[in-house]
């Protein structure tokens, strides 16, 4: 299974998600340059973090516009599945893929810190391999991660069971504490209708080795490889 | 051909001259040098490069004392970073440099483009960037300046190292009254290269293009380096527009491009145009390829009109890059920069003939005999003589200090300083930088001594550490800088890194004062001891001196960036307690030094006292001891003892892992003839506290090879408390409160700041300290 990891010039996790796709899960992956139109016959999108073009005016805004994103949005919409991770999910966010936005985390400061997320749907491409409620622990790393959404939209949102992670604290609980960025109702990851498109603010790339404290990402990346394969 | 003033060009007066802060007798050297009148483009060029900042005129001679080789150094100072060996046909590179003036007056912006500079300095040697460090002092957080720095200078290092994607992974921060008004901003960069991608800032080639690469040109940063050259005064804040403004996006295609532009092969030198900009950044490269070159200002890619080629030599704008290209390579370097949607234009030539020459279009507005340019640079030999004031506090007998009544329960003094910001956790800091990029960082902030970074495709890792306490240079200059390298060493085989090398970042004061030049060369000399002693050579590194205000001068502060190897990964050591249970065992010696403490700063506000001695010897055999241990598999953690001593390094033992604190039952009767407060709080170097659940081996290795060691206590459970019992008197702590005072210290100060505004800073208002 061929996965394609888009490049913006401001991408910083590009390199990061060819590792998660190559050395983790022992498949081909390809960069996917922004102003290119060709997806390469990937089969898997990464939508990977980082800056994807400088972000100073608000954080994947620019990106949508990007040649490479208009062919993500028919991958997506013929089912092929995509996650967007951190810039990634907020690029997949203002480019319509996904519900909701992310603004500023509440305390104005950029977070990178462990954090617990719960999973609240096992019907995605991408959780398919988790039970519902597993906690995962993974970094987050952003300055504007707070999930947003207008209220009648929050009600779809959660109506339809489209949050995947929640924040939630060591029991498990999705507290104000745990809530680190102050995101609307703890979401941190959230899934289109059909579920193939993801979307989270936590870095499932960064927890792939317990050397580097955690290997809860590896749960994500095997989800896809057994939804595409099934 | 003669370089002739430009229409415009003011008339060059002894006012001018010293306004670019060329001393008479450098002004007739300049003369000297030209056989004739300076325009006002060479006045401005040479005010740059005769910068403090630039040539090294006071500190070359005493730098030159320092070891600097080693078989696995590859490139030691003089270009734009160290680079070592790391086996496997990998080196490292890296380099520390401050931004210490533009950072006082314009924090976020100052912190921002010390990241920026930094940076660039190491993906020129090509390597790509996969860590960063900061070592930054402030003065005390008591105060609303500094509290409004502090904001600032960490979101502008976060800012720009998360923006380009580079994981901030150490560092060290002190506060202490003497950086009220001159903070220091050390930022640190260490970088990954294939032996043979190693490329050199050498101008070679004749009729090799020269090409401007980047960012354009503009007005901002203009005599940076002249600003950073002088002392701190109130007139600094209209100085303001001299501190560049960075762009780390576009750093982020600039590395990019760069180093594919170094892999491809159509380049032969790149030197980022950083301090005094074009001009010495041209200079350099031409010095050091010994060939001649000359530039065309009307070529520079400008992004203001009007701009005179006195401005476009000067300018720092940041994120820029200028290249020796190989001759018919340009449309190729061309495009690899448009693929990056960065401008190249070729705006000069290697020439044969020997000089150094700046045109506009066809006039000549700037000529210097070829090398002499960087060569001819003064060299200074000023007076050293230490002060009185150090003399008298050094001799000071701290042992007569009274002790406050509260201290009669040395927890309660073991609170205090947890919740000196010194001390207390950097969490609010290091939280706002990446840590986890490039998923390698196996030891983030706070997790061990050092930071530890794997090395992908290998068993190896790096660790990496910045240090230094001044307020020991400032008690005895040689001893201080004796333990600046010393405790480097010590935090990266804490981790379980064979120390390496070091870069340095020299922060002093003005040097022409003899009390301020005795500091530097002392604590130079001192460096050179222990660098020798622990067979760490020096690499490269940055000088800073003019770091003064009206109140006087900053403590003398030698930054050591360390670099350690390990050889396999998996025998990575962190610094808390890892499970109950676990013996603890001292390596080292306890004495009844007390001199230049935290507890004393902190606690009784005194600066006095003999710093604690530094044995490198000794060192050296407590660092192989701890290597061989951590090696053998036998240390569950190590932790060294620093600021506050044996009970604080403790403390941090049980509560610096917020979320799984331990307890310990320790007993140092042992040592109950030395003054209760010195064995605690002391700060005796060379000591280690380790855990381990195989304490007879641990003792065996450290006997083997000459180290005291000795049992000191168990890892109990948090509920257990941290009890410390020293033949009759006891100390029992509730792990609860000791992490509350080292957790909480600096979120609690820095939630002040959100309510304040700050004007201008009163420490440059002048009085006296």
């Amino acid at each position: 299974m061929k996965f394609g990891i888009v490049s913006f010039p401001g991408s910083n996790c590009d390199d990061d998600a060819v590792f998660a796709a190559t050395e983790t899960l022992g498949q081909p992956a390809v960069k996917l340059w922004h102003k290119s139109h060709d997806l390469q016959g990937s089969d898997v999108i990464i939508l990977p973090g980082g800056f994807s073009y400088g972000d100073y005016l608000r954080a994947g805004a620019i990106a949508r516009f990007s040649p490479i994103m208009r062919e993500v949005a028919a991958h997506a919409e013929r089912g092929g599945p995509v996650i967007g991770i951190c810039n990634g999910f907020q690029i997949a966010c203002e480019a319509g893929l996904l519900p909701g936005a992310l603004m500023r985390n509440a305390g104005l400061q950029f977070l990178s810190m462990p954090v617990t997320i719960r999973v609240e749907h096992t019907g995605t491409h991408w959780t398919s391999q988790c039970h519902e409620g597993q906690r995962l622990t993974m970094p987050i790393a952003h300055g504007e991660g707070r999930y947003t959404v207008d209220a009648a939209t929050l009600e779809r949102v959660e109506g339809e069971g489209l949050v995947v992670f929640r924040y939630v604290d060591a029991n498990g609980e999705p507290t104000e504490e745990a809530n680190v960025n102050g995101s609307l109702d703890n979401i941190a990851g959230v899934r289109n209708a059909a579920g193939n498109v993801v979307g989270l603010m936590p870095h499932p790339e960064r927890a792939l080795d317990p050397l580097l404290g955690s290997a809860d990402g590896r749960v994500l990346f095997e989800s896809v490889l057994a939804t595409v394969h099934a | 051909m003669t370089a002739t003033p430009r229409p415009g060009d003011p008339v060059i007066t002894p006012a001018l001259v010293a306004e670019h802060g060329l001393t008479p007798d450098e002004f007739e050297r300049l003369r000297n040098m030209l056989g004739r009148e300076p325009t006002f483009t060479e006045l401005g060029i040479i005010s740059a490069l005769w910068s403090e900042h630039c040539s090294y005129k006071h500190s070359r001679p005493v730098l030159k004392t320092l070891p600097t080789q080693a078989p696995y150094v590859l490139q030691g100072p003089g270009e734009n970073a160290g680079v070592i060996s790391i086996g496997e046909g990998l080196a490292v590179a890296f380099k520390i440099e401050s931004h210490n003036h533009p950072s006082a007056v314009e924090p976020y912006q100052g912190a921002a483009t010390g990241v920026g500079g930094i940076l660039r300095d190491v993906f020129t040697m090509g390597a790509r960037p996969i860590a960063m460090l900061n070592s930054l002092r402030f003065g005390s957080l008591e105060t609303p300046r500094v509290r409004y720095l502090v904001g600032g200078v960490v979101k502008g290092i976060g800012d720009y190292g998360n923006c380009v994607g580079i994981p901030t992974v150490a560092g060290d921060v002190m506060f202490d009254a003497a950086y009220e008004g001159n903070p220091l901003v050390n930022a640190m960069c260490v970088g990954l290269l294939r032996e043979e991608d190693l490329i050199r800032a050498k101008a070679e080639g004749v009729g090799n293009p020269i090409i401007a690469v980047g960012a354009r040109t503009g007005r901002d940063g203009i005599h940076g380096a002249s600003f950073a050259s002088e002392d701190l005064s109130e007139e600094n804040e209209a100085k303001r527009p001299r501190v560049q403004v960075g762009d780390p996006f576009t750093e982020k295609l600039l590395l990019e491009a760069s180093l594919e532009l170094i892999t491809s092969g159509h380049i032969v030198a790149i030197q980022d145009m950083g301090a005094a900009g074009l001009t010495s950044s041209s200079a350099e490269m031409a010095e050091r390829g010994e060939v001649g070159v000359t530039i065309d200002t009307r070529k520079v890619p400008q992004r203001e009109q009007g701009m005179t080629p006195y401005e476009i030599l000067l300018s720092e704008s940041q994120e820029r890059m200028l290249v020796v290209a190989r001759q018919g390579r340009e449309e190729e370097v061309k495009k690899i920069l448009t693929k990056w949607d960065l401008t190249a234009e070729v705006i000069g030539e290697v020439i044969a003939e020997p000089v150094y020459r700046v045109t506009e279009g066809d006039h000549i507005v700037a000529e210097f005999p070829g090398v002499r340019l960087v060569t001819d640079c003064p060299q200074y030999h000023p007076e050293a003589r230490e002060a009185d004031e150090a003399v008298a506090r050094r001799a000071r007998d701290v042992h007569a200090i009274p002790e406050k009544p509260e201290e009669a329960d040395p927890a309660w003094t073991l609170e205090r300083l947890l919740e000196s910001p010194t001390i207390a956790s950097k969490r609010w800091i290091t939280t706002q930088y990446d840590s986890t990029v490039r998923t390698s960082t196996v030891l983030g902030p706070g997790d061990g001594d050092a930071a530890v970074i794997r090395i992908r495709g290998t068993r190896k890792a790096i660790a990496l550490k910045t240090d230094c306490n001044g307020r020991y240079v400032y008690l005895d200059p040689r001893v201080g800088g004796r333990i600046a390298v010393a405790e480097a060493a010590r935090n990266v085989a804490c981790v379980g890194a064979r120390p390496m090398a070091i870069t340095n970042c020299l922060n002093f004061g003005n040097p022409k004062k003899p009390d301020v030049f005795f500091q530097f060369r002392e604590a130079v000399f001192g460096m050179g001891d222990a660098c020798r002693a622990l067979g760490t050579p020096v690499t490269g590194g940055n000088v800073s001196l003019y770091n003064e205000n009206p109140l006087g001068a900053v403590y003398p502060t030698p930054v050591i960036g360390m670099v350690g190897l390990i050889d396999d990964v998996r025998h990575v050591t962190r610094a808390p307690f890892a499970a109950e249970g676990h013996s603890i065992v001292l390596l080292g010696e306890n004495t009844a030094e007390l001199g230049g403490s935290e507890y004393l700063s902190w606690i009784h506000g005194v600066v006095a006292g003999a710093p604690p001695a530094c044995d490198l010897d000794a060192e050296k055999r407590l660092i192989d001891a701890l290597l061989a241990a951590i090696a053998g598999g036998h240390v569950a953690s190590a932790h060294d003892c620093s600021e506050g001593g044996l009970a604080v390094a403790l403390a941090e033992c049980c509560i610096s892992r917020e979320a799984r604190p331990l307890g310990a039952q320790v007993d140092l009767s042992a040592w109950s003839a030395l003054p209760l407060r010195a064995l605690l709080f002391g700060e005796a170097q060379g000591r280690v506290v380790v855990s381990t659940a195989k304490a007879d081996v641990v003792l065996e290795i450290a006997r083997r090879h000459g180290v005291p060691a000795a049992v000191i206590g168990t890892v109990r459970s948090a509920s257990a408390g941290l009890v410390i019992t020293v033949g009759a008197c006891a100390m029992r702590a509730e792990t609860s409160r000791l992490s509350g005072a080292f957790h909480g210290a600096l979120p609690r100060a820095m939630r002040r700041a959100a309510a304040e505004t700050v004007e201008r800073d009163p420490a440059l208002a002048g009085g006296s300290r």
